[in-house]
């Protein structure tokens, strides 16, 4: 069975090596300063005893004052699970340094993030929509749009 | 004499007949060597992710079904469950065993295809395919008798699945599972050790398990690379822990290890629906959904919830706000990510291997567009 | 580590032009396209006076065309694998003359258009069609390709195959069983048979 690791005792751990990068944290998932992403996720990887190699998933979701980025994380060989979130708020456009270098999984679904809602992904090498077309105006999964 | 050359790109797709539907690949070439690939994709994107803001729980399972429609139930099992999970929803335990045996039936299913159309790009036109679709309309026909439908089959519900076993139905599935492991030493004995399939599919398109891991392959396609992760066991759900079977794993990630991963896969899915049907077998019928209302109003939360579909990692993220249509709903398709690693697998082959390769990762596009 | 190539600004998009040139023609079909293309002329219950020779090259010619059309492979989605089971030994469509898939439209005389026809898939298909020669026909194969279907409310979804090309038979399903389809060829046939050679389509 997988375990959902402690969102608090991996935000103290992380805070000890990158301190002031976690925000916030609960049972099951850390909150992460926007700028501190690329390096959270090299430690979560490459830290003995965490070495979350896996990545599961990466979306966004829109929450109208702010979208918020959501990673899901999780390790081959200990088995176990991470929720790393990035709050992204507005007027600005929304802008979280990429993870590409870190999980080769991130390239389509940041690609994706960035068609649907817009996210810049810093660092990704090729940046550009995936479903939709080139000159496609608006983000689709952002509540604003309604086309 | 100094020969002038100058790498090539050409456009494969989307109107191909080896591109398994509407995908589209930028290659680059150096003579016949492939040096580049860019991937296309959208043309069949038909944004469920936002119908799903628009529709109540119940009503987005009818969609989710076109998704991976090779594998139909799969997908309303994959959601079913995360919105149960969200929700607090228990099943009886007789509606978790037919939701197995569905499953098992549609992996048959599902690997059927996936072979055939792999032997049909590996060059074998329409014989493997054909003997295959003869096991594949026997299955289809006992879907037809569970839900009306042949390929979209609206089946599961939330709490269960949407009608009960007809009584000609489980008699007609043990003959099915009687008769399937001597159409799969068919399979083996024609095709296994083919030499032609040996030539063209041994050693080409390698995927070493640690680029799998990192660009998070799932499914057959981790597998064959050697790496022994199935969600069934490391993560279960329904009934499977009281379930056996075993996973079997491919040693170097090669084109030939993912086509033998699917036959030992069909393998062990007979011997689930062997154990599945016993257990149904001595329930008494009429119970097949829990008590649910109409409009389902889960708590205020998020769940991210991952079943083992024929294709890999099939997990919905749904985001909830109390009201009967959830407020994001995010379907991580496994055929997407399979295909994040499609530029490392073939770059230093040929033109004709980039078929062989792309064949043997399974790819739905209706999954991977979305 | 030679895994992961550390991630740099990079060059970008290396076909950025290409694409932009793909999605402005594509946003161009989506402007010019409004209202749905008129079905071909009425042919079921057609009366057409014609010479004593001209019918019977017409008949020859009709049933040398209905028992030969060659498919062009259409297949969109869901709807292409009730395509793909229709020609497989079951329901053989084979016995309808219709043996083989071309790949290449040059090739075919029918499209079966199955699945969900989206903006960024239109223009292909514009291409095929009329890369497509005299005489041709098309089916339009489930929901989807007739008016959008269970999707026809996004943004990316073409409300119906009939914004782009001309259909003449529409075979309705979700998917639509192969002896539908069957159906609606054994219709298509018989508009065919019906049309004879075809010296008054303006298409």
């Amino acid at each position: 069975m997988t375990q959902p690791l402690s969102g608090r005792e991996v935000a103290a751990r992380i805070g000890r090596e990158i301190p002031g990068a976690v925000l916030l944290a609960d049972g099951l998932g850390i909150w992460v300063r926007p700028g501190s992403v690329a390096q959270v996720a090299r430690f979560l990887k490459e830290a003995p005893g965490l070495e979350m190699d896996y990545l599961n998933n990466l979306t966004a979701a829109d929450y109208l004052d702010y979208i918020e980025v959501v990673y899901h994380l999780s390790s081959m060989k200990h088995n176990h699970s991470l929720a790393m979130k990035v709050q992204c708020w507005g007027p600005q456009e929304p802008e979280v340094p990429s993870v590409y270098s870190v999980w080769l999984g991130a390239d389509l679904q940041e690609r994706e993030c960035y068609d649907m809602f817009g996210v810049r992904f810093v660092g990704h090498p090729n940046l550009k929509r995936l479903l939709f077309w080139e000159g496609f105006e608006g983000h689709v999964l952002r509540k604003e749009f309604t086309g | 004499m100094a020969i002038r050359t100058q790498p090539v790109t050409i456009n494969i797709g989307p109107q191909h007949p080896s591109t398994h539907g509407v995908f589209r690949m930028r290659v680059t070439f150096d003579g016949e060597v492939i040096v580049g690939l860019e991937p296309i994709f959208g043309y069949l994107h038909r944004g469920k992710e936002k119908l799903a803001e628009a529709r109540t729980y119940t009503q987005f399972i009818p969609i989710t079904d076109r998704q991976d429609y090779l594998a139909s139930m799969t997908n309303n099992w994959a959601y079913c469950l995360a919105v149960e999970r969200l929700a607090g929803i228990e099943l009886p335990e007789r509606a978790e065993y037919i939701r197995v045996l569905v499953g098992e039936m549609m992996r048959i299913s599902n690997h059927l295809m996936a072979l055939g159309f792999f032997l049909n790009d590996c060059g074998a036109w329409q014989t493997p395919l054909l003997y295959m679709y003869r096991e594949r309309e026997k299955l289809l026909d006992l879907f037809d008798m569970l839900s009306g439908q042949r390929l979209n089959y609206n089946y599961m519900r939330l709490g269960g699945v949407s009608q009960d076993l007809p009584p000609e139905f489980l008699p007609a599935l043990k003959k099915f599972v009687a008769e399937m492991p001597g159409y799969i030493d068919e399979y083996e004995q024609l095709l296994a050790t083919n030499e032609i399939l040996l030539a063209r599919s041994k050693g080409v398109g390698i995927l070493p398990a640690e680029l799998a891991i990192s660009a998070s392959a799932s499914g057959p396609v981790l597998r064959a690379s050697g790496v022994k992760w199935d969600i069934r066991r490391g993560d279960p759900y329904s009934v499977y822990p009281r379930l056996q079977f075993e996973i079997p794993t491919g040693q170097q990630g090669d084109a030939y290890d993912r086509f033998w991963v699917r036959m030992q896969e069909m393998r062990q899915s007979v011997r689930i629906l062997e154990q599945a049907l016993a257990a149904v077998e001595q329930m008494p019928p009429g119970v097949y959904r829990a008590k649910v209302p109409a409009l389902v109003r889960p708590p205020r939360g998020e769940v991210y919830s991952r079943i083992e579909s024929p294709k890999g990692e099939l997990a919905y993220y749904i985001v909830s706000d109390g009201g009967i249509a959830p407020w994001r709903c995010r379907i991580r398709g496994p055929s997407q990510i399979n295909l994040t690693a499609l530029k490392e697998m073939v770059v230093g082959w040929k033109l004709a291997d980039l078929v062989i390769v792309f064949g043997s990762i399974d790819v739905v596009m209706g999954e991977v567009d979305r | 580590m030679a895994v992961n190539p550390p991630a740099s600004p990079g060059p970008g998009n290396p076909w950025l032009e290409l694409d932009r040139t793909e999605g402005l023609a594509i946003e161009q079909l989506r402007a010019a396209t409004g209202v749905p293309l008129t079905d071909p002329a009425a042919w079921i219950d057609e009366e057409v006076e014609r010479g004593v020779l001209l019918t019977s090259l017409d008949a020859l010619l009709g049933w040398g065309r209905r028992y030969s059309t060659w498919p062009a492979a259409f297949g969109l989605a869901c709807c292409a694998m009730e395509m793909v089971a229709t020609a497989a030994s079951r329901f053989d469509i084979s016995r309808f003359g219709m043996e083989f898939f071309r790949p290449s439209p040059r090739q075919a005389d029918l499209m079966i258009v199955a699945g969900t026809l989206c903006w960024k898939m239109a223009p292909p298909l514009k291409r095929i069609y009329d890369q497509m020669a005299e005489p041709k026909w098309v089916v339009a194969m489930g929901q989807c390709a007739i008016s959008g279907g269970p999707f026809a409310e996004y943004v990316s979804v073409v409300p119906g195959v009939n914004h782009i090309i001309p259909v003449d038979v529409y075979v309705p399903g979700c998917p639509p069983r192969p002896e539908s389809l069957l159906h609606g060829l054994r219709m298509l046939h018989h508009k065919i048979q019906t049309e004879g050679s075809g010296l008054k389509r303006g298409r």
